[in-house]
């Protein structure tokens, strides 16, 4: 059933859900700044799930705007690109953009201040070009989902078939992000153009914009983009959707619950049921790349929290470190000198985690920096007992049972765990933030995710090993029968051999000597021949045709030569082939000196660790006859007494 | 008289049940997973031998025949208590005899010492090393179970068994375990920070 949606049609709810403080109000209330370029941008290999590319520049390189940095790999992920125009200084560990604060290979790139761009290939107009080829320019232009996870758009695209609904996602519903808001404003007619590419390319019957009833500005702009649009009477138009505010529905499952009342299948994705969604800030980048043949090199972040002067949002290039962000938007320095310790959080409040070093890059899916003071968002408490209070369950919006789950990941009980539909988890917090007894539920989730993983993975490769082993099993007993049947065939032979030997003798002692001896050549001849033996005379005679051949040669090139030779320049020829040869001998001495040390210090080692071992022996011999001696000595004394 | 009859019923009985039952174990036989794959899939498969059986599998057919499950020291304590369940046992704590449950690691050949004697080649399990006579060896990371056979018959001593790196997509979320939660924001200067990383 085709699902149809007018601007006043119905709107349905999901389950659960909270309101907590929005808190979006500096921060929405400037334009998008833009920062004078960072002294470094950090720019990782890997950004998004999957293996990172294979590297296509080199320290030293000067890079321009735009360059990709990273050829994609097998699986097909996004290359990256280089952020602004400079040289790369170095390609090292840096830390990453990640809740666990490791680090990962990153290019690091020295900005030269000219945002000199690589040359640029926009699409002028994608009827003339298939889809396929429309979806690799989107690969290589990187671009990802900019909602969430990071997934790359070409491939989301190309999954989706028979869509009935493209959904733009412009609901933001966590406290204090206000990215999508501020692009929306400004920039709603882009967003659309990218949103009916978009559209064009997934071929969705409708395209619905669903947007948060408090971001009305952004709301009515694109209300207003959409009439300066009025192209096209003929085909639907979009339609702007304003759902009401609650946290999470701007979660994919949630928003299209509340659109369409349809849920998504379970392990399913929305493309299950005709349904694609984007989000705003990528239609933003696929017009930008389509339209203006721009890789995704920078998106908006909030940069916001109390302990900021200067709140609000700006463009920033992939790699910024988020110092630099924070040190531009007024980070007071002197108070937290004051209060010594500051929390800065990637992310929301609901779904971010606090940063462990703050020279970590902006990415791809980096929507919020935000740097919150004491009063403003306390730091987490000490976790009490569940009092069974239920309040989680009520407010899961995928109404699974979180205190159920929680006791499970304590006990560590994954099979159950899967039966609760851990893996429906979107991690999105409520059930940590509405908890009364402070307990980090969302915390325990992840954890036993990682660990469910973990266990597929290891899972998986031990059952690589297994097969390995048992094929190196096989080959070492197909060796061995081998080796078994070789040598029976060969004692086979020696007794055939024996025994014509000993009918030679019994045929007569009297008979000449020679029979005999041909007799043993034949049998010889014959043991050869059950060994193989036939491919070897034939190789033999192979190798003696080739001398015979070589020495022909060697005779003839000889004879060619000696009359042409003068007997003088030969010598001298010979005399200076002999001296190049020594210099070269001794040039190549040095190297070659150094792998006799390496090889005479291994072999001094090897002998070390022998002596060493034979020494042990000797020890624990000796000690043996100590005991035995003793024992012998206290048997003696034994029988004294008695 | 009636005796007979109800002799004769009872057997009569018999025997079509039994066809019936016959035919019905031929033809509705469902090929189980016999118990000895069953604990094999459950044990992790370094074939590293500390059970004292040369390989996973063998010690699963010793299981299978009545041995302790408490052998396996990179299985754990985890890989006892599934044993434990599926063959309906004693879940016992690990034998220390066996070794200790330890960190994973992986086999690294120093090359520039190795000498090429192939013996490391023969004791891997799992053909996870590669090279030839007096050539310089290597071990496939990916394949190899850190089952530290290799690093004995080694003549020179150029074999360390290292941890395997932790990697951002297989952290276990151990928030607790990060050192530093807390950003002290009077000390991190770009420069300095910048000179850590490299």
């Amino acid at each position: 059933m085709a699902i149809n949606i007018s601007a006043n049609s119905k709107l349905w709810s999901f389950p659960g859900g909270i309101h907590p403080p929005e808190r979006k109000a500096p921060a929405n209330l400037k334009n998008i700044q833009r920062f004078p370029l960072p002294p470094a941008v950090f720019i990782p290999l890997r950004q998004h799930v999957g293996e990172p590319g294979e590297l296509c520049v080199a320290q030293g390189d000067y890079v321009q705007k735009g360059q990709p940095l990273t050829i994609p790999g097998v699986d097909n992920g996004l290359p990256i690109h280089a952020s602004t125009s400079g040289t790369i200084t170095g390609i090292l560990e840096h830390p990453l953009n990640h809740p666990s604060g490791l680090t990962g290979p990153t290019i690091c790139i020295q900005p030269d201040g000219k945002d000199a761009w690589y040359p640029r290939q926009p699409i002028a107009d994608i009827d003339t070009i298939s889809q396929r080829e429309v979806l690799q320019h989107l690969q290589a232009m990187g671009i990802a989902g900019l909602g969430g996870a990071g997934f790359p758009t070409a491939r989301k695209v190309a999954g989706a078939r028979n869509i009935d609904m493209l959904i733009i996602n412009g609901v933001e519903c966590e406290p204090y992000i206000v990215s999508d808001d501020r692009l929306m404003r400004e920039h709603a007619d882009e967003i659309l153009a990218g949103s009916l590419l978009l559209q064009k390319l997934t071929s969705a019957k409708q395209l619905v914009i669903a947007i948060e009833d408090n971001k009305p500005e952004a709301a009515a702009a694109f209300m207003q983009a959409i009439s300066d649009l009025q192209t096209d009477t003929n085909s639907a138009n979009p339609v702007v959707k304003v759902v009401p505010t609650r946290y999470p529905s701007g979660g994919e499952k949630q928003l299209i619950q509340v659109l369409t009342g349809k849920q998504v299948p379970v392990r399913g994705l929305p493309a299950d049921i005709g349904i694609l969604m984007q989000n705003v800030a990528t239609a933003f980048a696929v017009s930008r790349a389509i339209n203006h043949g721009e890789p995704l090199l920078e998106r908006v972040v909030t940069i916001t929290g109390e302990a900021l002067q200067q709140p609000g949002t700006a463009w920033a290039l992939l790699g910024t470190p988020i110092e630099y962000l924070l040190q531009q938007s007024g980070f007071k320095a002197e108070e937290i000198k004051a209060e010594n310790k500051q929390r800065v959080i990637m992310g929301g409040p609901m779904m971010g985690f606090t940063v462990t070093n703050l020279q970590i890059p902006v990415i791809k899916t980096t929507n919020c920096i935000l740097a919150p003071s004491q009063q403003e968002l306390a730091p987490a408490q000490a976790e009490m007992a569940c009092i069974r209070c239920g309040a989680c369950e009520i407010a899961c919006p995928a109404s699974l049972l979180p205190q159920q789950l929680q006791w499970l990941a304590k006990a560590k009980d994954y099979d159950g765990l899967k039966q609760h539909h851990l893996g429906d988890c979107i991690e999105c917090g409520i059930c940590a933030y509405v908890c009364p007894s402070q307990i980090p539920l969302v915390q325990y989730y992840r954890q036993a995710k990682a660990e469910i993983r973990e266990q597929a993975i290891e899972h998986q490769k031990s059952e690589i090993a297994r097969q390995r082993f048992e094929a190196r099993q096989a080959r070492l007993e197909r060796e061995k029968e081998e080796r078994l049947a070789k040598h029976e065939k060969a004692a086979e032979a020696r007794k055939a051999a024996q025994e014509a030997r000993k009918n030679a003798a019994a045929a007569g002692d009297e008979q000449d000597p020679v029979k005999a001896a041909l007799a043993r050549v034949k049998a010889k001849k014959a043991l050869q021949e059950s060994e193989g033996g036939t491919a070897k005379t034939e190789q033999k005679d192979a190798v003696a045709a080739a001398v015979a051949r070589a020495k022909a040669k060697k005779a003839e090139r000889e004879a060619s030569e000696a009359p042409a030779n003068d007997k003088k320049d030969a010598v001298a020829a010979a005399v200076a082939r002999a001296k190049a040869k020594k210099a070269e001998r001794e040039a190549s001495e040095a190297p070659a000196n150094d792998k006799k040390d390496a090889v005479a210090a291994a072999v001094a080692r090897a002998k070390a660790k022998k002596a060493e071992r034979e020494q042990l022996a000797k020890l624990e011999a000796e000690h043996k006859n100590d005991i035995e001696n003793t024992q012998d000595a206290t048997n003696h004394k034994g029988d004294d007494n008695s | 008289m009636s005796w007979f009859i109800g002799i004769m019923a009872l057997a009569t009985i018999a025997l079509v049940a039994g066809l019936i039952l016959g035919f019905a174990a031929i033809r509705f036989r469902v090929e189980s997973d016999p118990i000895v794959e069953q604990i094999d899939n459950l044990l992790p498969q370094t074939q590293c031998g500390q059970c004292g059986y040369p390989g996973c599998r063998p010690y699963a057919e010793a299981i299978a025949n009545g041995d302790e499950l408490n052998k396996c020291p990179p299985g754990g304590q985890a890989t006892i208590d599934h044993l434990a369940d599926l063959l309906g046992r004693e879940a016992k704590p690990l034998d220390e005899a066996h070794g200790e449950e330890a960190q994973k690691t992986v086999a690294v050949i120093r090359e520039n010492e190795c000498i090429g004697c192939t013996k490391c080649i023969q004791a891997c399990p799992v053909d996870a090393i590669l090279g030839a006579a007096k050539q310089m060896h290597t071990v496939i990371a990916d394949e190899c179970t850190g089952c530290d056979l290799c690093v004995e018959p080694c003549p020179v001593d150029c074999i360390d068994m290292v941890p395997v790196a932790t990697k951002p997509e297989r952290w276990k979320w151990q928030l607790d375990q990060i050192p530093v939660n807390v950003i002290d924001a009077s000390k991190s200067t770009s420069a300095e920070s910048a000179s850590k990383a490299s």
